[in-house]
């Protein structure tokens, strides 16, 4: 498996590269056969489905040892995820995003005794179904008002479209696209699905699939319909500013350690779909520059993501699997009992916290430049919208670092809370290999931005139709419109490392410190020093419960129960605090509610009565005949 | 805000001079230990953290020792600083008798502070038990439970035969 | 202005690490100092914090046996992060020699590398205060750095660009950019966040001893000797940067463009004068104010995250 993804992942750059061509088989698919093509865009998604799959299979081989029967699923939903890039025209697409979905489907089902499970692969189909509909009538609907079935025939045919046609046709697929990629309001699969998936399966999920949502909403943006009206551009920064703010916030008191990498991937998709909205509000008021830098810096945001999120989810596996929870409030101390995998968590959690010398620091700094260029655009409720977009952005900066210093804290730092992370044992040599080969990763994307972003800036001016902008030979810094900004990576690195290094000498030729005593924690002179002094995760989020609350809506549950004699004394209290999913509630229950009471109103008709059904069918026979 | 202010421009500066206390006609400090060397005196000379323990005091000593911190006396002009962790300190004031619930307390307290570190017991009750003494419940003068540097009688002594008690074990005459 | 070559960034820039580090101890006490004399006490003398620093430096390490290496690694990422972040912030001449290393996003990053260093050898000692502490500060820091970020953004939209130097030299040399309402939005938020960042009142009490008030010592109540004497100086030097900052980039006449003799001379008076007096109105600030209680903080901070987000608006707005 590692070795086929290592293939498609080499094919994946020859084509990001420049590399072109088509592949035709006309008998494979129904309606007008398979049809592949490869172009820049596709060859980086592809590149990332093969880069991630690499680590996730070596990852596997560890990890899922015996379980055969995950492995078709597997085979499978690699190769769908590789055929939904390079899809030419709309069948060939519509299978490969079904194939992917039923796959994971099966995937996420592994552990089918599981009610969590069932429940959340149920979630998963409905919502990609529901999501499926959607593509499936804009595609449609595409294909009638433009008469072919073939992606690159849309762009020219759209010019004749009227501005209604296009904005609905964007809206729809743009709601298909956005459910995949677990955009809020639509989110509601992903942190149920992800958690219940086998950690590499997740780390796939997180990594590629999402994205390729993210590359079906670039597509339809951007290439199929032409040039778009910028509310396109709007919609896409609002919903991504209020997903990634919506994201951080649940991840922020989340006790489950996988569904809080799932909330973090909903808010890196927020980051991406503002940049990606920057671009296209850039585009639709004529500055492609500018809409080739934000595109950039989205792509750059996606590769980055798929690599800490990757490297979060393994880790988050062998965690699972050493401590044998998921649960944050039964881990601790896990730093002592399993080094290497806290050390790749450690690197994973740093990067997504976006904090420098790592890579995620590098995307962000883009996007924050991106939207700050909002200044070239002359039309104040779109600058309005960057400046929120921008506000939303550096909230979620703040609160990301929060949200991982507690993940990685309560996980594994300090005393073990149960008896089962105490025993918690290290994990296996190629669980450990694959960490350490997306460590890897983090620390090459993040030292080569000069590199990388000339290359991004090109697949970005493919897709816009434009001639790619040239590139400036500095190999240290990246530099954003002449001196608006610049960032140097290599040197911050060198620098930071001299800053650890310079002190620790200093300290060496002191001989400082004299000496150093081991002793216990100061807890006051107290005698029992336990693990049930140390912070637990809940309370550890409690401010930002309290200054989140019009957002978390907690309900504070306490059920007392006391002895018979006097209710002075308290047998038993359960204290109960949990915060509720508004988009649930607000707007999932209202739906499904309607939803039961439309069908239960249509049941009527079900008699049960042979005769009464076959007069329904003649009913409509009539209508037809009518009709016709 | 600006009345205080006011206040503290027309009241200016209340700290009395050190030399102004007068000396109590009992020495400041007893039993000076061994430990307190002149390299110690060296390196604390100007700048000493004291981590203030309850070792069961009656809190008489504390409402004195507390009264250091004010404009009167200002015992952060010499550069004593009181500090909350026992990491941080390099002094150890105790007060109290040590009482049997206390001496594990204690105990630990100087365990947690690094070295170099003094020990200074504050008043009659931390030299011997004081009035307690001999009592069921004291363990008896903190110099039972961790080794003593130096003890200010009183009881309980005063901010100023603290101050200078303090400054005396530092080698640093007023 | 690439001209520097690379021998002479290298040596710029370890000159001013150096300088901020040595001359931020002294800011601290100088704080200190006034805020005594403002109480009606003599107070400990300016440099009183440099002897503390080396008593400390002369003590034993006691390391609680809870922790692992990185409790150990914290107090080096601390200075690390402050030393980077000091060559790249403004402080004796309009563009210190890494100023193209990066602008505003990463100083806040790197004190936000520091925090999140902080925070985790807090938990690392598996005592409540530790958890506590590093709860509230991380807390504190995710609304408080957003908030700097957009404040200096809506500087940066004034003067096209976000290099901190570039910003103090375009806002020294026209002063009419300066003239809008966004600025002064912008001042009020950086002020305010400067004082939670800082552990300042009336957000966090630097010298308070009750545990259940403390935000920033609380995480720091396992370290001493060397390790301790660090992370003081660390806090110390984070205190001269914000200050440094919010001086250079609002006040920023005088700041000299060039290393060269005299003007140095007068932009290390300038910047000399600036502190001191922003020193004493942190101390006025300080001994007037009580310390806001722990849920209240959040009511502020958001505050000045509303505040900075209203001068990036009206910076865009009103041009």
């Amino acid at each position: 498996m590692a070795l086929g993804g290592l293939a498609v992942g080499l094919l994946g750059f020859t084509g990001w590269m420049g590399g072109a061509w088509t592949l035709d088989v006309p008998w494979l698919v129904p309606l007008s056969g398979l049809s592949l093509r490869m172009d820049p865009l596709g060859g980086f998604f592809l590149l990332l489905v093969g880069a991630a799959t690499v680590p996730s299979s070596i990852y596997a081989i560890g990890y899922a040892r015996g379980a055969r029967r995950g492995l078709g699923a597997y085979a499978l939903f690699v190769l769908a995820m590789a055929l939904v890039p390079l899809a030419a025209n709309v069948p060939t697409f519509l299978v490969a995003w079904e194939l992917m979905a039923l796959a994971s489907y099966a995937l996420v089902l592994t552990d089918d005794r599981d009610p969590a499970a069932v429940r959340a692969a149920w979630i998963y189909a409905v919502m990609t179904h529901a999501g499926l509909a959607c593509l499936l009538s804009g595609m449609l609907l595409m294909t009638a008002w433009t008469g072919s079935l073939t992606f690159a025939d849309w762009p020219a045919a759209a010019t004749t479209l009227s501005a209604p046609a296009r904005n609905l046709v964007f809206v729809l697929l743009a709601l298909g696209f956005a459910s995949k990629a677990g955009v809020i309001p639509l989110h509601v699969w992903l942190p149920a699905a992800h958690p219940a998936a086998p950690s590499h399966v997740s780390a796939l999920m997180s990594g590629v699939m999402i994205k390729l949502g993210v590359m079906g909403i670039l597509r339809v943006g951007l290439e199929w319909l032409g040039v778009g009206a910028p509310w396109w551009g709007v919609a896409l920064l609002l919903a991504g500013t209020l997903s990634a703010l919506g994201g951080v916030l649940y991840a922020a008191v989340e006790g489950d350690l996988k569904r809080l990498l799932a909330f973090s991937s909903i808010d890196n998709i927020g980051i991406i779909l503002i940049a990606v909205g920057a671009g296209l509000v850039f585009h639709s008021t004529g500055l492609e520059t500018l809409a080739i830098f934000a595109l950039a810096a989205a792509l750059y945001h996606t590769l980055n993501h798929a690599a800490f999120k990757a490297l979060l989810f393994l880790g988050a596996g062998a965690v699972v699997h050493g401590a044998g929870t998921r649960d944050l409030e039964a881990m601790g101390g896990l730093i002592k009992r399993m080094p290497w995998t806290s050390a790749a968590f450690l690197v994973g959690a740093l990067a997504i916290a976006a904090l420098p010398p790592l890579n995620g620091f590098v995307s962000e700094w883009l996007t924050f430049q991106a939207l700050l260029q909002n200044g070239r655009i002359p039309r104040p409720e779109l600058n309005l919208v960057f400046v929120l977009a921008l506000a939303g952005l550096a909230l979620t900066g703040g609160l990301a670092v929060a949200c991982f210093v507690r993940a990685f804290g309560i996980a594994f730092l300090a005393l073990p809370r149960t008896e089962a992370a105490a025993g918690a044992q290290e994990a296996s040599p190629t669980m450990r290999a694959a960490m350490a080969l997306l460590v890897v990763a983090c620390a090459t994307l993040a030292l080569t931005p000069t590199l990388l972003l000339p290359r991004l800036g090109a697949t970005a001016a493919r897709l816009l139709g434009d001639a790619a902008p040239s590139s400036r030979e500095d190999l240290l810094t990246i530099a954003v419109s002449g001196d608006f900004a610049t960032l140097s990576m290599p040197v911050i690195a060198v620098a930071l490392g001299l800053g650890l290094v310079l002190p620790l000498v200093a300290l060496r030729v002191g001989r400082a410190p004299s000496r150093i005593r081991h002793y216990e924690t100061w807890g006051c002179g107290r005698l029992l020093q336990t693990s049930r002094m140390e912070y637990t995760a809940t309370a550890f989020a409690s401010p930002f419960r309290r200054v989140f609350d019009f957002f978390y809506r907690p309900e504070r549950r306490v059920e007392i129960e006391a002895h018979a004699e006097s209710r002075f004394f308290v047998r038993r209290m359960v204290y109960r605090n949990p915060t509720r999913a508004l988009v649930e509630e607000w707007l999932y229950a209202p739906l499904l509610g309607a939803v039961r009471a439309g069908t239960d109103r249509v049941r009527a008709i079900q008699s049960g009565s042979a005769n009464l059904y076959l007069i329904y069918v003649l009913a409509a026979l009539l209508v037809l005949l009518v009709l016709a | 805000m600006f009345r205080q202010l006011a206040v503290a421009l027309r009241v200016g500066i209340a700290t009395e001079p050190a030399s102004s206390f007068a000396t109590p006609s009992a020495p400041a400090l007893e039993d000076v230990g061994p430990r307190l060397s002149a390299a110690i005196r060296r390196i604390f000379g100007r700048s000493l953290q004291i981590r203030q323990v309850d070792a069961g005091s009656c809190n008489g000593c504390e409402l004195e020792i507390g009264g250091l911190a004010g404009p009167h006396y200002d015992v952060e002009r010499f550069g004593i600083r009181f500090v909350a962790s026992p990491r941080h300190a390099d002094c150890l004031l105790v007060t109290g008798p040590v009482t049997l619930n206390m001496a594990e307390a204690l105990r630990r307290t100087w365990e947690a502070t690094p070295d170099p570190k003094i020990v200074i017991a504050a008043g009659d009750c931390g030299r011997d038990g004081g009035i307690f003494q001999g009592s069921y419940a004291v363990v008896g003068g903190v110099a039972a439970v961790v080794p003593v540097d130096a003890v200010i009688p009183g009881c309980p002594p005063s901010p100023a035969a603290l101050l200078a008690g303090l400054l005396g074990a530092l080698g640093r005459q007023s | 202005m690439r001209e520097v070559g690379a021998t002479a960034a290298v040596v710029g820039a370890l000159a001013q690490a150096l300088l901020v580090a040595l001359a931020s101890p002294l800011l601290v006490g100088l704080v200190r100092t006034l805020k005594a004399r403002l109480t009606g006490r003599r107070g400990p003398d300016p440099w009183q914090p440099y002897l503390d620093l080396l008593k400390q430096l002369q003590k034993e390490a006691v390391i609680s046996t809870t922790t692992s290496w990185l409790f150990r690694l914290t107090p080096f990422v601390l200075v690390a992060t402050m030393l980077v972040a000091a060559t790249v912030v403004p402080v004796l001449v309009t563009r210190p020699a890494l100023s193209f290393a990066g602008g505003i996003v990463l100083v806040m990053y790197l004190f936000m590398l520091g925090t999140f260093f902080l925070a985790l050898a807090g938990l690392d000692s598996g005592s409540a205060f530790g958890g506590m502490g590093s709860s509230r500060e991380v807390a504190v820091a995710a609304l408080a750095e957003p908030t700097v970020m957009l404040a200096v953004f809506a500087l940066a939209l004034r003067t096209g660009t976000t290099n901190l130097g570039t910003v103090a030299e375009r806002l020294g040399g026209e002063p009419t950019l300066a003239a809008h309402p966004g600025h002064l939005l912008a001042f009020l938020a950086f002020f305010i966040v400067m004082l939670a960042e800082t552990g300042r009142l009336p957000v966090d009490n630097p010298a308070t001893h009750l545990e259940l008030t403390m935000i920033h010592e609380a995480m720091i109540l396992e370290y001493s000797g060397p390790y301790l004497a660090m992370i003081e100086w660390a806090s110390a030097m984070k205190l001269f940067l914000y200050m440094t900052l919010l001086i250079n980039l609002f006040v920023p006449w005088w700041i000299p463009t060039e290393v060269a003799g005299a003007g140095m001379l007068l932009g290390a008076l300038a910047l000399a004068g600036k502190l001191v007096i922003l020193a004493g109105a942190l101390a006025v600030l300080e001994t007037a104010v009580a310390k806001l209680r722990l849920f209240r903080v959040p009511e502020l901070l958001a505050g000045s995250f509303a505040l900075a987000l209203l001068s990036v608006a009206s910076v865009v707005l009103l041009r």
